[in-house]
Order: structure tokens, then sequence, then C-alpha cells
């Protein structure tokens, strides 16, 4: 077994990565969320075509592995003369597949507002729109936090995959610490501790608003 | 069949595509292997984890509970990198790309499944338990002969969704240098220089064989569904 070393040494260049990480992070969830309501609401849509093009945009980004896309991304489009930094590639894989997945979270969230409160909406007179803008959506939105917050989680560990097309996220840098240093032990045991202490306080709130969900309700 | 050509890129070439399928569907078969092993040590490991987040013992509840805290917070590509490298160092020990990597899946999906278990056995009625009592059977008699039987069954859609899941992640493991489906298409694009047939190919394939599966297991809930109502 190698001399353990104290490993403070490794924390700058991990840091650095940190940054990156949740640059990418809260980049892709800006378009996860705008992909989930697009979707979400397509897949509620009245027309046929809608409903058919919006399922089948879920099905093949849910069908194919995350890191396929990626690969596919990165790789077969600078073929057709698209080429993509790694950034946006993973900004543009990350978001378009977690919003497949949070598509059914708005989905189910509109569903799950009971009927009678559009009959409502319908008795005083409003147009479908008011009824989804004033009734449906308020409530809807704070079903779906939760599940936001755990697709937010997802998303952060699916980063990692970006390290994968040479962005330099905290996963990249582990990597580079691993060949620069060779203690591979010290250095992706503190990458796991970071990407925990990164995703943990999300846990932690997720827990703490369904708790006070389930508190109005009883 | 001729390429499908627009302007000047060949968009999609037909024979090369044909060429290497059977080279794709050969790799295809390291994936579903690498799947199947482990998701049967996550099946395995996920029993243990499941028990000691119920125990009686506060210490064993926490360091579980700690413990698939810690797993389903952290990325499995990261995981994959600390069992092959760190783990490996630290240990001292050589083992191969593939090990580590069905180790990684075992690992990372048997926290999510223990969850699983955990909601499948609490959701048998406590008069079970009291039955297995009063009949005077044995703690071990009594989770294989009463409670498994019933709690597993129902989560077995569950299940099957992480085991779809699973295999979707299988191509993190060519991060570890395991030749898989996704590796296997690397190669063959940086020897010929085309990335669309063989990208493309491995998508599809996984589109095809993860909507079958969850196709299967819809018919699952379904049925399930039916021997409750």
């Amino acid at each position: 077994m190698s001399k353990i070393h104290p490993p403070f040494d490794l924390l700058p260049p991990l840091w650095r990565g940190v940054g990156i990480t949740l640059q990418l992070t809260i980049l892709a969830a800006v378009l996860a969320v705008l992909t989930s309501f697009v979707i979400g609401f397509a897949r509620l849509a009245r027309y046929r075509l809608l409903r058919v093009l919006a399922t089948l945009y879920v099905e093949i980004f849910r069908g194919t592995s995350v890191l396929v896309q990626l690969f596919w991304v990165y790789y077969v489009l600078p073929f057709f003369n698209l080429k993509l930094t790694a950034m946006q590639a993973g900004i543009l894989v990350l978001g378009l597949n977690y919003g497949a997945y949070g598509s059914e979270i708005v989905r189910s969230s509109i569903l799950a507002i009971p009927k009678h409160q559009t009959e409502a909406g319908i008795a005083l007179n409003m147009t479908p729109n008011q009824i989804m803008a004033r009734i449906i959506l308020p409530q809807a939105l704070l079903l779906m936090l939760p599940p936001f917050g755990n697709l937010f989680i997802e998303l952060l560990k699916g980063t990692a995959l970006v390290s994968l097309i040479t962005l330099s996220d905290l996963m990249f840098q582990g990597t580079l610490m691993r060949t620069s240093t060779l203690r591979s032990f010290e250095v992706f045991s503190l990458v796991l501790i970071l990407y925990f202490l990164l995703a943990y306080p999300i846990t932690l709130a997720v827990r703490a608003w369904e708790k006070k969900l389930s508190q109005g309700r009883a | 069949m001729a390429p499908i050509i627009v302007g000047n890129t060949i968009l999609w070439d037909w024979e090369y595509a044909v060429q290497i399928f059977p080279t794709l569907l050969a790799a295809l078969k390291i994936t579903i292997g690498a799947t199947l092993l482990g998701f049967a040590l996550a099946c395995i490991l996920g029993l243990p984890l499941a028990f000691g987040r119920r125990s009686a013992c506060r210490p064993l509840t926490l360091l579980t509970g700690g413990l698939v805290e810690f797993v389903r917070s952290t990325p499995l590509l990261a995981q994959l990198f600390f069992i092959y490298w760190g783990l490996a160092e630290f240990l001292g020990v050589t083992m191969s790309a593939f090990t580590a990597g069905v180790t990684g899946l075992g690992i990372h999906y048997a926290a999510y499944l223990s969850e699983v278990y955990r909601a499948g056995i609490d959701a048998v009625p406590r008069g079970q338990w009291e039955a297995a009592t009063a009949l005077g059977f044995s703690a071990l008699r009594t989770w294989t002969n009463i409670i498994l039987p019933q709690a597993i069954p129902p989560v077995l859609p569950v299940m099957g969704n992480y085991l779809i899941g699973m295999f979707k992640d299988t191509p993190m493991l060519s991060a570890i240098t395991v030749v898989e489906l996704l590796q296997t298409a690397k190669i063959i694009g940086t020897r010929s220089f085309r990335f669309v047939e063989p990208f493309t190919i491995v998508g599809l394939l996984f589109l095809l064989l993860s909507y079958l599966s969850s196709l299967g297991v819809a018919r699952l809930e379904a049925r399930f569904k039916r021997g409750s109502a």
C-alpha cells in the first residue's frame, strides 16, 4: 500500500473543475426545464400530431444512452459541418436528454390536479389559457418541485460524462490528477466527496420541500 | 444500396454500415453480459443493504443508510474510476476492467435496489409478520417463506426499469477501457474516419433493446395490476 500523503495539495485543481461542473449543471438545467415544459405541454396538446412527435422525442432520448448521444453530437455532427465545443455539446445533450425525463414530470403533475379544478374554472367563465395559467399551473408547479429537484441531482451526476468528451470538469480534473500524481485512491476519493457535497444539499432541500407539501395535505 | 449523399457530404454509407454491423453485434454481447452480471450483483447486494436499513441496530442503520445515500449522490463514472484505479491501488490488487465495471454497476444499482426492496418489504401487511410469529416460524423462515415471496413480485416492474437503466449506463465502462459496444464503435470510427454509421447504429441498438424491454416491463406491470384488482 502506498504512503498516504495529506491530500490538500490536490484540492485547488479539483476545485477549478467544480466551477466548470457547476456552470455546466446550471446551463443544462435551464435548457432541461425549458425542454420539459415544451415537450410536457406538447404531450397534452389537443393536436394528435404534436402528441405523437413529443412522445417520439421522449422515447428516442430516453431509449438511447446519454453517453451515446454525447458521442454522437461531439463526433458525428462535425461531419455535417456543425462543430460544437465540449461545453456546448454537454449543455445541448444533457439539457435535451434530461428534458425528456422532465417532460414526464410536467405532464404527470398537470394531470394530477383534480378535474373539478378545471370545472370550477369553466364555471367561472375562464378561457382554457386562463384556467391553465391561474388555476392548474400554480398548483402543479408545487408538485413538480421535488421531482425536478431529484432530476437536478441526476443531471449533476450526469455532467461527469462530459469529461469523456474532454470538458475539464471535476471528473476530468480527477483523471488529470491521477496521471500526474499517480495517487489514484486519494484523487478519486476526493472527487467522490466533492460530488457528494454538491449533490447532498439538493437532496436535503427536496426532502424538506416534500415534508412541507405533505403537511399541507394532512 | 447507394450511399445517401447531400451536397458533397456522404450522409450515410450503406455498404460501410453493413460491413461493420457484425462487429458491433459481437460487442453488444459484451454490453449485455456486463448488464446481466452487474444486475445480478446489484440484486444480491441490495438485499443486505435493505435489511441493514431496517435493522433495530442503530449503528448498522446509520452505516447502511449513509452508504446508500453516498452511492446515490455520486456519479457512476466517478465510482468506476475509484474502483478501477483508486481501490485497486489502495488494496494493491489488479483487476480486469470488466470486473471493475461489473462491480461498479453492481454497487451503484444495489443502492437503488435496496430502496426498492425496502418499499416492497414495507408494503407487506403487519399481520403477515404476526402470523409467522404465531406459527413459531424462525426469523430466517419468516423472511424466506413469508415476507420475501410477497415483497419481491410487486416490485419486479421497478426492478425491470433499473435493469434498463443499467443497460443504458454500460457505455460508461468504455471510460475504464472495457471494449463494449460504444468503445467498439469509437475504435471502428477512428480507424475509418467515419463516425456517423457506427455511433448511429449503436444508438439504434440501444433504442431497440430498451424499447423492447420497456414493453416487457409494461406487461409485467399490467399483470400485477390485474392481480391486485
